[in-house]
C-alpha cells in the first residue's frame, strides 16, 4: 500500500513537469498546427541555463569571476535556509525562463515564419533541424558529458531532503517543490488565457488565424509570445527536472519531450487544460508501470499510450475531433 | 513562328541530352565499377572501400524512405526500426540455418529480412495510416524507440540486450565465393598488390541491390501505383475524390518503404558480422531523413548523392586522416565529426526556407514546393518536354 502511495506521489511530480512541458507543445500547435520539435531543446536549454544561474546565485567565487560580485549581499541571504532557497529558486525561474524564451522567440522568428505558408512537413523538418542543431550546440560548446545538479561543493541545492511524512511514504522537498509550483503556474497561464485581452487575442488567432488578423489582432506578436510562454515553462520543467534527478545532459530533452507531447495529445492537443491533465494522467500510468510492471518498459509503456490514444481517440480526452477542411 | 522556334531549339535539346546522357551513364558505370578496384590495389586506400560500402547500404536505406517521405508523403521518424527489425531476423535466422544453408545463408536470409520489415511495416501502417502527417511521424517516432528499448531489454531472450548478435566467439557464414576470391584473385598492379577483399566483395553485392532497387523503384513510380502516390502527396482529399484508395496506396508505400529498409539491416549485419542496438537509435532514423531530405525528396540521384555527401564525406576525412593520407591534428578531425550535425541541423533549417526540393531535385517536387514559379519563364524546352509527356517525368532516369 506504501508502495503504492509512493509511486502514485511520484507520477503527481512527474506529471507536474510533463504538464509544464505539454503546454508548449499544446500552445504552439493550436495556433500553428505545428509539432514544435525542438521544444524539448528549450526544456534541456532551461535545464542548463538554471544551473548556471544557480551557481552564479549561491556561490560567491563564481560570481566574482563572472562579473556578478555585486550579488555578494543577496547570496548570503540565499544560502541560508529555506526561505531563501526559494527566493533563489524564483530569481533562476525568472532569469532562465527570459532567456529560453528569449531562444523561442528566435527560432520561431527565423526557422518557422518563413515557413508559414509551406507544405505541412516543411516546419516540421526545420524543427528537426533547430532541435538537433541546439543539442549538438550544447554538447560542443558546453559540455558532451552529464553535469551534476550541485553546489560547487558536491551537494544538492535543496536544503531540507524530506518535506513530511504521509501515511508512512517520505515525500521529498522537490516533490512537494515541484507539484506546488507547477500546479501554481498551470492555474496563472489557464487565467491568463481565459480572463485577459491577450489570452483573448491567443484564442482568437487559435480559433482562425486570417479571421483574428481582420479584426485588429497582430498575429505574429501573439505567435511570438506563444513561442515565449511555451519555452520559458519548459525552461522551469528543465530546472525542477535537473535538481529532481541530480543531473542534466545534452540529450536529456529527447525522451520527456516525445512524452509531454504524448500528454498534449493525450488530452487533446490545442486545449490546455488537456495539457495539463495529460500530463498528469501519463505520469501516474508510468510511474505505476515503472512500479508494478517493468521498470525497463516504462517508455515503452508510454509511447504505446500515444499510439493507442491516437488510434482510438486521436482528438485525445478533452479536445473535439478536427475534421480536415478542404 | 516563335513556338516553332521554341519547338525546334526543344527538340534539338532533348535529342542533345540524350546522346550526352548515354556516354555520362556509360562513364559513371566505368567508374563505379573502377574506383573501388582502384581503391583496393591502391596500398593503403582499401578502408576506402569499406566506406564506399556502408555508404552504398545507407543509399539502400535512403532509397527507401525515399518512397515513403519523397512518393507518398508521409514523414517516417522511425525508419530504423524496419533496417533493425530486417537485422535481427536476418541474423536470428541465419544463425540457425547456417548449417543447412552454409554460403547461401546471407543471399536467402535476404528474403526474411525483407519480410521481416515489410511485415513490421504493415503492423505500424495498418493502425495508423489514417493518422494526419504530423501525428505519424510521432507514432513512428514511438515505434522506433519501442523497437530498439525492446532489443536492448533482451526481449523474448532472442536479441542478447546491449551486447547484440553474434554472442561472443560466434561468426555469420560468409557468403559463396568471397573466401575463394580472397584467397585466389590476387596480383601485382602498378599501385600495388590487389588482393580481392571482402570489402570489395561486398561493395558489388551492395552495388547490385541498389541497381535492383532503382530499377524497381524507376518502374513503380512510373506504375499506376507511383501516380497514385504523387496524386495523394499533393492533395489526399482530391486524390480520394478521384478513386485513389488512400489506405491502401499508403500501405503499399509504407511496406515496401519498409521492405528495403529490412534488406538494407541484413545487408549491414552481414557486413559488419554484428548488430546491436547502438545501431538503431532515433539519430539514425533523424540521419536516414536528412539524407531524403537534403537530397531531394523524390528524386533518386538527389539521395543517393545525399547518402555520398551526408554519410560519405565525414567517413572519408576521418578514414583519411586514421589511415595517414591526410595529416590533420586531433582536434581538427574530431571538430569535423563533431561538427557535422551541428551543420546538418542548420542545412536542414536554411534548406527548408530556401530550397525545400533538396540538391538535385525531382522536376515534379520542385513544382509542386514552388507553386508560384512559372514553368515556362524558367526553360522553354524543358517545359514543352514535360508537356509533351503528360504528367511522366523524365527525371528519375539512373
Amino acid at each position: 500500500m506504501s508502495y503504492l502511495i509512493e509511486q502514485t506521489i511520484n507520477g503527481i511530480t512527474l506529471g507536474g513537469l510533463y504538464a509544464l512541458v505539454a503546454l508548449g507543445y499544446t500552445l504552439v500547435y493550436g495556433i500553428l498546427l505545428l509539432i514544435n520539435f525542438a521544444h524539448s531543446e528549450m526544456f534541456m536549454l532551461g535545464g542548463y541555463i538554471g544551473l548556471l544561474a544557480l551557481k552564479v546565485l549561491s556561490d560567491p567565487g563564481l560570481a566574482d569571476d563572472l562579473g556578478f560580485g555585486f550579488l555578494e549581499p543577496v547570496q548570503a541571504f540565499f544560502n541560508s535556509g529555506t526561505i531563501g532557497f526559494i527566493l533563489m529558486l524564483v530569481v533562476t525561474f525568472l532569469v532562465s525562463g527570459a532567456l529560453v524564451g528569449v531562444v523561442g522567440m528566435i527560432t520561431e522568428r527565423f526557422a518557422y515564419r518563413p515557413l508559414r505558408n509551406a507544405p505541412r512537413l516543411a516546419p516540421l523538418i526545420s524543427a528537426i533541424g533547430i532541435s538537433i542543431f541546439l543539442q549538438n550546440a550544447v554538447l560542443l560548446w558546453v559540455s558532451s558529458k552529464q553535469l551534476p545538479y550541485s553546489r560547487a561543493d558536491g551537494s544538492s541545492f535543496v536544503p531540507v531532503k524530506t518535506a513530511f511524512t504521509l501515511f508512512g511514504v517520505q515525500v521529498s522537498t522537490m516533490q512537494v517543490l515541484i507539484i506546488v509550483t507547477s500546479i501554481t503556474l498551470l492555474l496563472a497561464l489557464d487565467t491568463f488565457i481565459a480572463r485577459t485581452r491577450v489570452g483573448r487575442a491567443m484564442r482568437a488567432t487559435a480559433q482562425d488565424r486570417d479571421a483574428a488578423g481582420l479584426m485588429g489582432v497582430d498575429v505574429n506578436r501573439v505567435i511570438m509570445l506563444a513561442f515565449f510562454i511555451g519555452p520559458a515553462l519548459g525552461a522551469v520543467a528543465g530546472i525542477f527536472n535537473g535538481m529532481y534527478y541530480g543531473s542534466i545532459k545534452y540529450n536529456m530533452g529527447f525522451i520527456p519531450g516525445v512524452k509531454s507531447f504524448t500528454a498534449a495529445v493525450i488530452g487533446g492537443i490545442g486545449n490546455l487544460r488537456g495539457a495539463m491533465l495529460g500530463g498528469f494522467l501519463l505520469g501516474i500510468i508510468e510511474s505505476l508501470a515503472s512500479g508494478f510492471i517493468s521498470h525497463a518498459y516504462r517508455d515503452v509503456i508510454a509511447f504505446i499510450v500515444l499510439i493507442v490514444v491516437l488510434i482510438v481517440r486521436p482528438g485525445g480526452l478533452l479536445g473535439e475531433s478536427v475534421t480536415e477542411k478542404v | 513562328m516563335e513556338w516553332a522556334t521554341i519547338s525546334r531549339r526543344a527538340t534539338q535539346g532533348v535529342g542533345g541530352i540524350f546522346a550526352n546522357k548515354r556516354v555520362l551513364h556509360a562513364g559513371l558505370a566505368v567508374l563505379i565499377i573502377l574506383i573501388p578496384l582502384i581503391f583496393q590495389a591502391a596500398t593503403g586506400l582499401g578502408f576506402l572501400v569499406r566506406i564506399l560500402v556502408i555508404v552504398g547500404i545507407w543509399i539502400l536505406l535512403a532509397l527507401g524512405l525515399n518512397i515513403v517521405v519523397g512518393y507518398a508523403g508521409l514523414l517516417d521518424l522511425g525508419y530504423v526500426a524496419f533496417y533493425a527489425m530486417g537485422a535481427y531476423a536476418g541474423v536470428l535466422l541465419g544463425q540457425a540455418t547456417a548449417d543447412v544453408l552454409g554460403g547461401a545463408t546471407y543471399y536467402v536470409m535476404l528474403i526474411p529480412g525483407a519480410v521481416a520489415g515489410a511485415v513490421t511495416g504493415l503492423v505500424l501502417g495498418f493502425p495508423v495510416l489514417r493518422l494526419r502527417g504530423d501525428y505519424l511521424a510521432i507514432v513512428t517516432l514511438g515505434f522506433g524507440e519501442i523497437v530498439r528499448i525492446s532489443l536492448s531489454n533482451n526481449i523474448l531472450g532472442l536479441t542478447n540486450g546491449a551486447a547484440g548478435l553474434p554472442r561472443g566467439v560466434e561468426v555469420m557464414a560468409a557468403p559463396f565465393g568471397m573466401r575463394w576470391l580472397q584467397a585466389n584473385v590476387r596480383f601485382d598492379t602498378p599501385l600495388g598488390d590487389f588482393v580481392f577483399s571482402p570489402n570489395l566483395y561486398w561493395y558489388f553485392v551492395v552495388l547490385a541491390l541498389i541497381v535492383i532497387s532503382v530499377v524497381v523503384i524507376n518502374r513503380l513510380d512510373d506504375s499506376r501505383l507511383g501516380r497514385a502516390w504523387a496524386a495523394m502527396r499533393e492533395n489526399e482529399v482530391a486524390a480520394a475524390a478521384c478513386g485513389v484508395n488512400i489506405r491502401t496506396q499508403k500501405l503499399w508505400a509504407f511496406s515496401i518503404g519498409a521492405l528495403s529498409g529490412g534488406v538494407a539491416g541484413v545487408t549491414f549485419a552481414n557486413v559488419q558480422q554484428f548488430v546491436s542496438p547502438e545501431s538503431f537509435i532515433f539519430m539514425e532514423s533523424v540521419f536516414v531523413v536528412c539524407i531524403v531530405v537534403l537530397g531531394g525528396m523524390g528524386s533518386i540521384p538527389g539521395v543517393i548523392v545525399g547518402a555520398l555527401v551526408i554519410r560519405g564525406i565525414p567517413d572519408l576525412i576521418q578514414g583519411l586522416a586514421v589511415a595517414g593520407v591526410v595529416k590533420l591534428s586531433g582536434t581538427t578531425l574530431s571538430s569535423i565529426t563533431n561538427y557535422r550535425f551541428l551543420v546538418f541541423g542548420l542545412l536542414m533549417v536554411i534548406m527548408m526556407a530556401f530550397r525545400p526540393e533538396g540538391m538535385i531535385p525531382s522536376k515534379r517536387r520542385a513544382r509542386e514546393l514552388h507553386p508560384d514559379d512559372d514553368v515556362l519563364l524558367v526553360d522553354g524546352s524543358q517545359a514543352l518536354e514535360e508537356v509533351d509527356d503528360a504528367g511522366r517525368t523524365s527525371d528519375h532516369g539512373s
